[in-house]
């Protein structure tokens, strides 16, 4: 059995509670939610807060619902939840497919959303999901909310804008009605975190990709996403050889590290090939909306 | 599927014999009532951790226990320089910080001067709770001064590589083994050579050579390894529960580790998370909690991690190989010839029999018929985790039969003939049997053609083939594997077989109390092989006794008799065979005294199952159980004949056992991501006589479920700075459910002719056979590449990697 270091535990009633307790405790703190990622780096003593505080609780940050043209995701839903959202589904089917392959059972049934973006993984793959849609996030402390863009949201590997004394409250995800949406990642085996995996919507108007997103996890793409290859294909016809040129470009923009995973030429390799194949499924769920 | 012959049912409607039974200890183990040595929980007990090297290779300067000690809670803390202090009375080095591995090369218990693998233990700490316990080894500060690791087994022989056993005054990283060789050969050299030469000559015939792999993986069992060791100072006896496959031999061990009399040493073994092999070695970690009831008074328990588990105990394989195949280009093979570059880590601690220094691995020229055939091993020392035999390999026979049937496959490549085809075309005929091998195992027997074909029938292979071919047209890429697998397992004979100079034969005893019910004793060791409700269908067998009846006591040295416990697959073939012998002299006994009883002479008595009756009056008989109450009864017996019918017995096995099977897999490739699906899996195997055909299915689809994980994601690779890569089960990859398809499974059944009841064991067989299965599977899909071979495990990575023909070291850093 691995046994964490020492650490206390309180749990919060609410978020301005949550805040408090944050703020007494300062950077000894922590938040705890789904403690799928937290739980197992304090039992290996990779983490080791001295205060844990729970916001299991907080039924504020449970919903998933539409307000004006964007998806508002609470901070403690969890990935079950996500998977099985017909709202989520319904704009964007990425979503099921992402679920689908993030963890297991076990995980997903406790791990949330706040926690996956918070952890920022660069293998996340919510974070490559949020990140193809542009989405943004809602960031509270004492003072007050904040909305912060997606693609600011990381500061790099596990490094958020989420500053001590703060939580992350929602996600926001904007609606693009006719958007087509796909999933893709290659993993060693089911339940192992990505050797590379893309997240792309593409809204086609007459043939032409009048917008669309590409976010890549475990690829080394800054803020898990791939502009220049975005900018290429908006206003261009979505032709095989245009999303093939994309998927290249947003490859070229992936500085990937070789791990036990694969070679870094390998993960470049995936980076276009499974661009490509999103890109592709988009289009065709896109036109067929 | 079954052939079992019709047996009676028992009134709890058990079979009495062999047949389909639900297991007897699944009642507690799917309850969760299962005791485990981590439930073991005794009054007073304190609880320990163990300081691990985070070098590869580094000299230890000082280590400063004086932090951790101050720690609220701490009882001792002990290091290397501790146990150099404490005098040992017996042959094995004079004190307490090193001991023997079952290979007669010493180990540290704790670091003195180097620390020789990342994960070595350095310093242990006992304390009141595990948690404290932990949070000291922390506090304990330790000068490492880093010394450059030596972390390829390529490179361990290199002039200049860093001396990793200075220890023992060596000058550079060879092996030495008991009989005082650096390298073990088996087979005939000089005719292999030469037919070799010849076949390169003639332009009839071919040569293909291969380098292989088997790199390092484990047999991570879901409980890791772990002991609580009480030493009463009263009496004076120590008691151990602790996870062991080999409770009576790890009893002798202890005995002369600890110069303790072993008569006042008992160890419990009670249930085992499994084993693969992993529980076979001695640990320094059960040593230490031994060393730290001695210390302390107190019972001391130790259980270690995953992340222990995974980078100190037992690894598995680590075999650099490089297999010669030569053959007439119509696919007769002629000779087979393999040189071996073995990893043994630090410290060379292998399980294998002593005159075995490459364990069964010469059985590598397999299921077919050639003349010549030849190994070379020559094991090294390196900067990684020792131990070398677990994970459920049959000593190294996983090994053999990988390399064999992947240069059989590598062959038909080069030839262009149907992996099916080559392999019929040289499989041994049933004629042959007893058939000896060219590297000296005798065969007991087989009909292996038949199996084969049985494999081919359920898989549909004509089909098969015919399907690849369409999709290969449409640019689909579809494998087809075989792998033809014989074993040699049941070690062993006595006069060629010991581990320690303890020989391996098993003893057994069965009581009969007067009831007619029964007690039956092993000294093998269940970890999950179900030896609770095997043991008892074989008395049931010879007896007439309902299985209910039968209470199988095991996993503990002061109520068993002595034997050498389970791995290798040697249960059934060795103590399986013990306990129908054993019953045979209970029956035997009962013969006598049922015509006592029935007045009439034993030779005028005829068996049925359960009960001896009169030649010619077939009412006139007496049940098993009545003769039990008559043999503790009044009943005069003859001249001679003790009362009771309780029996002992030791097995010595004639040979070895030979199960074999054939394996079919299907797998699909994605050739732009590498990815692999195995979608089909054809098991047959021939184990002999099936005892209880449910439980050797369960054996069988555990075995394929780990042949999947080792042929496609099981790894244990270091970087060049020593760091092991697969410390946890993030980076330790176990398949699931998922990778795992419906198994297809099909059966023979050749009985072996010297076992008592004909039986083979198969704990292991799965395992061996279907790495290879796999691998020539994912090959085949990727041939049209122009890939002819590439090393496991075949993650996406490594598949793409192939297709791109650039092969790589799968054991090293991925760079
Ligand atoms: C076996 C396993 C496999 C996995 N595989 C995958 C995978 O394939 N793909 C993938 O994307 N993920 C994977 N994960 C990660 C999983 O999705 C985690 O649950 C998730 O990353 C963290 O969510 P959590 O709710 O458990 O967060 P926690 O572990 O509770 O927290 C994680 C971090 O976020 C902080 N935090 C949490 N919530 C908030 C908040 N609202 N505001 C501010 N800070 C917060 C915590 O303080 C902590 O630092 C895997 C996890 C496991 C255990």
């Amino acid at each position: 059995m691995q046994t964490p270091a020492p650490t206390d535990y309180v749990r919060a009633t609410s978020v301005d509670d949550a805040l408090a307790q944050l703020q007494k405790y300062g950077d000894e703190a922590r938040i705890m939610a789904g403690g799928h990622s937290l739980i197992p780096m304090m039992r290996l003593r990779l983490a080791r807060p001295e205060m844990l505080v729970d916001i299991n609780d907080l039924d504020e940050l449970k919903h998933i619902k539409i307000e004006g043209n964007e998806i508002v995701i609470g901070a403690m839903v969890r990935h079950r939840e996500v998977l099985d959202s017909p709202i989520l589904f319904e704009h964007y089917a990425a979503f099921r497919e992402c679920e689908k392959v993030i963890a297991d059972p076990v995980v997903r049934n406790r791990g949330t959303v706040g926690g996956s973006f918070c952890q920022a993984d660069p293998a996340e793959d919510l974070s490559a999901l949020g990140s193809a849609l542009r989405g943004t996030v809602v960031i509270r402390n004492a003072q007050g909310s904040r909305t912060v863009p997606m693609r600011e949201f990381h500061y790099g590997p596990y490094t958020t804008q989420v500053e001590d004394g703060e939580i992350l409250t929602e996600i926001r995800i904007p609606i693009r009605p006719g958007a087509g949406s796909a999933y893709e990642k290659v993993e060693r085996r089911i339940g192992d975190w990505a050797v590379a995996s893309v997240g792309t919507f593409v809204v086609v108007k007459n043939g032409v990709v009048e917008d669309c997103g590409i976010g890549l996890a475990a690829v080394g793409a800054p803020h898990y996403s791939a502009p220049e290859a975005e900018a290429f294909l908006i206003g261009k016809e979505a032709t095989e050889e245009n999303l093939a040129q994309a998927a290249a470009i947003a490859a070229d923009h992936c500085d990937p590290a070789s791990d036990q995973r694969g070679p870094a030429d390998y993960k470049k390799h995936l980076a276009k090939e499974l661009t490509l194949r999103a890109l592709r499924r988009s289009v065709q769920s896109s036109q067929g909306a | 599927m079954t052939a079992v012959e019709e047996v009676p049912l028992s009134a709890a409607g058990n079979p009495i014999g062999f047949g389909n039974m639900k297991r007897v200890e699944d009642q507690r183990f799917v309850r969760g009532q299962g005791n485990y040595v981590d439930d073991v929980n005794l009054p007073g007990m304190l609880h320990s951790a163990i300081l691990r090297s985070p070098y590869a290779h580094a000299r230890i300067k000082s280590i400063d226990t004086t932090a951790a000690e101050a720690l609220p809670g701490v009882v001792a803390v002990i290091t290397g320089k501790t146990l150099e202090g404490i005098p040992r009375p017996s042959l094995l080095g004079d004190n307490f910080a090193w001991m023997p591995t079952l290979s007669y090369d010493t180990q540290a218990v704790l670091a003195t001067d180097k620390v020789r693998f990342q994960g070595q233990e350095v310093a242990y700490v006992i304390a009141t709770d595990r948690y404290i316990a932990k949070d000291a080894v922390e506090l304990i500060e330790v000068d490492y001064e880093a010394l450059d690791p030596v972390m390829d087994a390529k490179k361990a022989m290199d002039a200049g590589a860093p001396v990793i056993r200075d220890d023992k005054g060596q000058t550079d990283n060879s092996i030495t083994d008991v009989h005082g060789n650096k390298t073990w050969e088996s087979g005939n050299a000089i005719g292999t050579a030469e037919a070799i030469e010849k076949a390169k000559n003639d332009p009839n015939c071919v040569v293909v050579t291969q380098e292989i792999l088997y790199p390092r993986v484990h047999p991570a069992p879901m409980e890791t390894c772990g002991a609580v060791s009480y030493l009463d100072k009263v009496t004076g006896q120590l008691t151990m529960y602790t996870t062991s496959q080999a409770p009576h031999a790890h009893r002798t061990v202890y005995a002369m580790v600890a110069g303790l009399p072993e008569h006042k040493i008992r160890i419990i073994s009670p249930d085992i998370g499994g084993g693969f092999g992993n529980k076979v070695g001695v640990y320094p970690g059960y040593v230490l909690s031994v060393i730290g009831t001695i210390v302390t008074g107190k019972p001391v328990k130790w259980m270690e991690d995953r992340g222990e588990n995974l980078m100190s105990t037992s690894f598995a394989r680590d075999y650099h190989m490089t297999g010669t195949i030569a053959a007439t280009k119509d696919g007769k093979i002629l000779a087979v010839d393999v040189d071996v570059l073995a990893d043994h880590g630090a410290f060379n601690g292998v399980a294998q029999p002593t005159n075995y220094p490459a364990g069964f691995f010469n059985i590598f020229s397999g299921s077919y018929d050639y003349p010549d055939a030849h190994c070379k091993v020559t094991p090294v020392y390196t900067n990684k985790a020792p131990g070398g035999v677990a994970y459920a390999c049959s000593f190294r026979i996983t090994e053999a039969a990988y390399v064999i049937e992947r240069l059989v496959d590598c062959l038909a490549a080069e030839i262009e003939m149907d992996a099916a085809d080559l392999r019929l075309k040289n499989l041994l005929r049933p004629e042959q049997f007893p058939y000896t091998s060219p590297t000296g195992w005798e065969y007991d027997s087989g009909e292996y053609e038949k199996t084969m074909r049985v494999a081919m029938e359920i898989a549909g292979y004509d089909e098969l083939r015919k399907e690849q071919a369409e999709k290969r047209a449409r640019g689909e890429y579809m494998g087809i594997g075989i792998s033809f697998f014989t074993e040699g397992v049941g070690a062993g004979p006595r006069k060629d077989m010991d581990i320690l100079g303890l020989g391996m034969a098993d003893g057994i005893e069965l009581r009969v109390h007067p009831t007619g019910k029964a007690v039956i004793r092993l000294s093998v060791q269940s970890q999950g092989q179900g030896h609770e409700t095997t043991y008892a269908q074989i008395v049931a067998h010879e007896l007439g006794i309902p299985p209910e009846d039968v209470e199988v006591v095991h996993g503990d040295t002061d109520q068993t008799p002595f034997g050498l416990g389970t791995y290798g697959s040697r249960s059934t073939p060795v103590s399986g065979a013990a306990a129908a012998v054993v019953s045979r002299k209970v029956r035997d006994r009962a013969k006598i005294v049922a015509a006592a009883a029935l007045e009439c002479s034993p030779d005028d008595l005829e068996w049925e199952l359960g009960r001896w009756f009169v030649k010619g009056d077939k009412e006139r008989g007496k049940t098993i159980q009545e003769i039990a109450l008559l043999s503790h009864s009044s009943l005069e017996l003859p001249e001679g004949v003790e009362g009771h019918l309780d029996a002992t017995a030791v097995y010595n096995p004639p040979n070895l056992t030979y199960p074999y099977g054939c394996y079919i897999c299907v797998v699909d490739v994605d050739p732009l991501t590498g990815q692999v699906k195995v979608r089909r899996f054809i098991a047959v195997d021939d184990c002999g006589t099936r005892i209880n055909p449910m439980i050797v299915e369960g054996q069988v689809h555990g075995g394929l479920a780990d042949g999947i994980g080792m042929a496609l994601m099981e790894l244990i690779a270091f970087d060049e700075d020593g760091n092991n890569l697969g410390g946890s089960f993030m980076d330790y990859l176990l398949p699931t459910a998922v990778e795992c398809p419906d198994w297809e499974l099909g059966e023979t059944v050749t009985p072996s002719p010297h076992h008592p009841i004909g039986a083979k064991g198969v704990g292991e067989s799965a395992t061996v056979g279907s790495p290879a299965a796999v691998v020539n599977a994912v090959i085949d899909a990727i041939s049209p590449f122009g890939v002819r071979h590439a090393d496991m495990p075949l993650t996406p990575a490594n598949v793409w990697r192939a297709i791109q023909g650039n092969n790589v070291r799968t054991d090293m850093a991925v760079e």
